[in-house]
């Protein structure tokens, strides 16, 4: 799909000035590249969901349940009565307009209804007709329209154009968080079926098997054992892979992207390098063996049924706390519903680094540590020792993921390892990183081939201003913490930047890290040449 | 959508106005009992609406961070972007309805020859507060209207307001500003494609109204002087609830007919539109929350029990193939 469009013709539809029209008027028009398929029918079964059916996004009937319009009313009076964020961002919106040039679908397609406040309103519109007096008398003269199957249509069309990246959120001067409503109105969606396979079939992965590929245990145990072979062969360095260990100091829970997918699996050795340096007693678990949460994507009962592994796994194998990976969306879940869902997690210790005795008492109650807060904390105490020239045939720069900047604010810690670990690091514009940074175009469960147009569109302004730090400085690789990050930039770059790598923090990590009793390292983890810098810029 | 609409519900209402102004006997209902009912519609219309967003609780901490988060003590945190204490809150709730924070974050992004750009636009931030804050500093200069004594905070704005002691009577500073505000405002609506887009009858509408209020001020206070002790008189008789007679009415001009009848429309139009914005703003969870999540648990009072695919569910279903890969399992057959 990817060899039939082409950037220079994209680049010609771009259009920040879009022609008035009344957006009312305007039919959704699924073309193919800029939708995602629909869920399937076994994934629907599985996990107990409504309305499982064969069916197809372009077929004129979606088989819905008969009072489709019903059950999403109803849903939707149901949570404006539970989240009040609901309630205030359906209410107050003034439509300044200034979330409009901020989100990354807008400024990659020029369609109005993907600037946040009009998608907003898709779900609004509807809100004032059922739930608001103005919208009952009044109808289109105050912005209010029936539910219709059109109506419907747009929803799954644009609510699975938003990644929940949060950007608009941050310029909104009443904090207007797009993530949310696109959140919930893919609830509402799930309520009579309407979803998408690359959210339902991972969603089912994960509950099943623990991980959204499927993987099975013994499968993952291969990987991880592989990824020891390979650090063996580059350092010399026979490392044991804890899997399921009861009574481990620490459960470590990564997205599982990092043990089956590349860039990822760089990562993964790195933090194995990391850990077997310092003498960490930790273990995987085949259980809890994904630390994304696909369930967040489409609602908050399968987002907790899925979160809940995390604190089961660590009670069971009785860690005292628990450590995560290099991952966006699912430091979100961590910090901002882990907690709240399925704690307290009273069974667990405050965490407290074993080299350094840091306690983390920023996690005190979720007892969860992102892994650049622990290496970063490694690295002030002079813990481990780090030759960042052997990162030298790299020069890098530092894409923020969208929900550790925005849902969190964890910026300064990977700044601080990727500084400590390699000499060549250039900041993107500033408008384009930390608060702003921009999403890579396929979060939240929309990173499909199928899908690839819109991708390439969305992700346009974050590859933009890689192009432009590649282009003036030589950077030669964007580092990121995220596992969905790490899937889509390399085709993102590939199409529009072509030449500039995708890499972990702990990639690099790994590269830099002197082992006690190493041989003398050659290549990187990527098996790149090491000294030879010309061949790699 | 809808320019034509609220310009002509505009007219409307100014027709209306006029008419209460010129006919005696409508005269009398618009000026003594009409405020009565707008002052009962807006305190109870946006009390049943604080309640009723209030009355849905706040599951998730779901703040939005647009700084660094606390975290390790060598690393400094963005205290009032990405506030971790109640104070840190305040501080950030303070800034962004008295500064517009996020509004002056705002950018302009545009397409350079195939490249994406974007420049600091704080126009729409600076017409903004303009407005709001002379729209305040106005309706706390009217108190010299509404009580007696003259509070004395109303002497210290006056004067501040007509520093530069341009024309006679000296020009306010905030009739200035409010009148372009709201001009801006309201061409921004029409010239800019994306937020003529967006914009609905009810986003041109109260822009018209607070203009005509504003014209019909500056044409009191300028140019069409009116009885300003009949004024004094009339207003605090409403608001204490006194009888006013009809001579008194009578002496009130047709133009501060219409600029009274403007501001009870608006108190009526207030509670039941967009602009509850004005108590909305406190009690939005992505700003008014301290992002302490992993420090502080947040109690979700619905918080209900989900099916779970448990770990012995789990092993039940791959215990052999653990066994055979040498992975710890809880029950060996």
């Amino acid at each position: 799909m990817s060899s039939k469009i082409k950037p220079e013709e994209l680049i010609k539809t771009f259009n920040l000035k879009p022609k008035y029209r009344n957006w009312m008027d305007v039919p959704v028009d699924f073309r193919k590249g800029t939708f995602n398929y629909a869920g399937s029918e076994e994934a629907l079964i599985y996990l107990d969901q409504p309305n499982p059916r064969k069916w197809q996004v372009t077929d004129p009937d979606w088989k819905l349940p008969e009072n489709w319009q019903e059950i999403i009313l109803e849903g939707l009076r149901e949570r404006l009565e539970k989240y009040r964020s609901l309630k205030i961002f359906m209410d107050i919106c003034v439509r300044c307009g200034a979330c409009a040039d901020k989100c990354h679908f807008f400024l990659g397609s020029g369609d109005p209804k993907n600037m946040p406040v009009l998608r907003a309103e898709l779900l609004r519109s509807v809100y004032r007709r059922e739930f608001t007096t103005a919208g009952k008398l009044m109808g289109r003269m105050v912005g209010a329209r029936e539910l219709t199957f059109d109506v419907l249509k747009e929803w799954f069309y644009y609510f699975y154009q938003c990644t929940q990246c949060r950007r608009c959120s941050v310029f909104c001067p009443y904090g207007i968080d797009t993530a949310e409503i696109t959140f919930l109105t893919r609830e509402l969606m799930n309520l009579i079926g309407v979803n998408i396979d690359w959210i339902m079939t991972p969603v089912k992965n994960s509950y099943r098997t623990g991980n959204h590929l499927g993987v099975q245990p013994h499968g993952m145990k291969d990987s991880l054992e592989m990824a020891a072979a390979d650090i063996e062969e580059i350092t010399g360095i026979h490392i044991d892979v804890p899997i399921n260990k009861k009574g481990a100091e620490i459960l470590f829970v990564t997205p599982s992207a990092d043990y089956f997918a590349t860039p990822h699996y760089y990562t993964l050795m790195g933090y194995m390098m990391l850990f077997h340096e310092i003498g960490l007693d930790y273990t995987f678990s085949t259980y809890a063996s994904e630390g994304g949460n696909f369930g967040s994507f489409v609602s908050h009962e399968l987002m907790k049924r899925l979160n809940n592994k995390i604190y089961a796994e660590a009670k069971r194998l009785g860690v005292k706390w628990i450590l995560g990976g290099e991952c966006g969306h699912m430091w979100r879940v961590i910090h901002q519903y882990m907690d709240t869902m399925n704690g307290p997690a009273d069974f667990l210790e405050v965490p407290r680094s074993p080299i350094t005795g840091t306690v983390f008492e920023n996690a005190k109650s979720t007892k969860m540590v992102h892994i650049c807060e622990f290496t970063a904390d490694l690295i002030y105490h002079n813990k481990i020792k780090l030759d960042p020239s052997r990162n030298d045939h790299w020069h890098a720069t530092f894409h923020d993921s969208c929900n550790p900047s925005r849902g969190m604010g964890l910026l300064e810690e990977p700044r601080y390892i990727i500084k400590n670990v390699m000499r060549k690091f250039t900041e993107m514009p500033d408008n384009t990183i930390r608060e702003q940074t921009f999403c890579c175009g396929s979060g939240s469960g929309i990173g499909t081939d199928e899908n690839f147009e819109m991708r390439m569109r969305g992700g346009f302004p974050r590859a933009n201003a890689a192009k432009f730090v590649r282009d003036k400085y030589g950077v030669n690789i964007c580092l990121c913490i995220c596992a969905i990050d790490k899937a889509n930039l390399p085709p993102l770059f590939e199409f529009w930047v072509p030449g500039l790598e995708v890499g972990g923090v702990h990639e690099m990590v790994g590269n830099a890290l002197v082992m006690t009793g190493e041989k003398p390292r050659e290549v990187d983890l990527r098996l790149n040449p090491l000294n030879n810098v010309e061949e790699k810029l | 959508m809808g320019l034509g609409i609220s310009l002509i519900s505009f007219l409307l209402v100014l027709a209306v106005g006029w008419i209460a102004g010129i006919v005696p006997f409508l005269k009398v209902f618009f000026m003594a009992y009409v405020p009565y009912v707008a002052l009962a519609v807006f305190v109870i219309g946006l009390i049943i609406r604080i309640l009723r967003w209030g009355r849905s609780p706040v599951p998730f901490r779901i703040t939005t961070t647009c700084g660094q988060e606390k975290s390790l003590p060598w690393i400094r945190q963005n205290k009032l972007d990405n506030p971790s204490s109640a104070l840190g809150t305040l501080g950030r709730m303070l800034l962004e309805i008295l500064f517009f924070r996020s509004l002056f974050r705002n950018t302009r992004a545009e397409f350079k020859d195939d490249r994406l750009v974007y420049s600091v636009d704080k126009w729409l931030w600076f017409f903004s507060l303009a407005f709001h804050w002379s729209f305040l500093i106005i309706f706390l200069r009217h108190f010299r209207f509404f009580t007696e004594p003259i509070p004395s905070f109303v002497g210290f704005l006056q004067n501040i307001d007509g520093f530069f002691q341009v024309g006679l009577p000296i020009i306010y500073i905030t009739d200035v500003l409010i009148l372009s505000g709201l001009t801006f405002l309201f061409l921004r609506r029409i010239f800019n494609s994306k937020v003529r887009i967006i914009s609905l009858p009810s986003d041109y509408f109260p822009l018209l109204l607070i203009l005509g209020i504003a014209t019909t001020g500056v044409l009191l206070r300028y140019f069409f002087k009116t009885d300003l002790v009949a004024v004094k008189e009339f207003t605090v008789s409403v608001l204490s609830f006194q009888a006013v007679s009809q001579e008194l009415i009578n002496k009130l001009s047709p133009l501060f007919a219409i600029h009274f009848f403007f501001v009870c429309t608006l108190l009526i139009y207030f509670p039941l539109s967009k602009l509850v914005h004005l108590g909305g703003v406190f009690l939005s969870p992505t700003r008014n929350l301290a992002n302490n999540n992993r420090m502080k648990r947040h109690i979700n009072p619905w918080n209900y029990d989900v099916p779970v695919h448990t770990y012995e569910e789990y092993e039940e279903e791959f215990r052999d193939k653990m066994i055979a890969a040498g992975i710890p399992v809880e029950k060996e057959d």
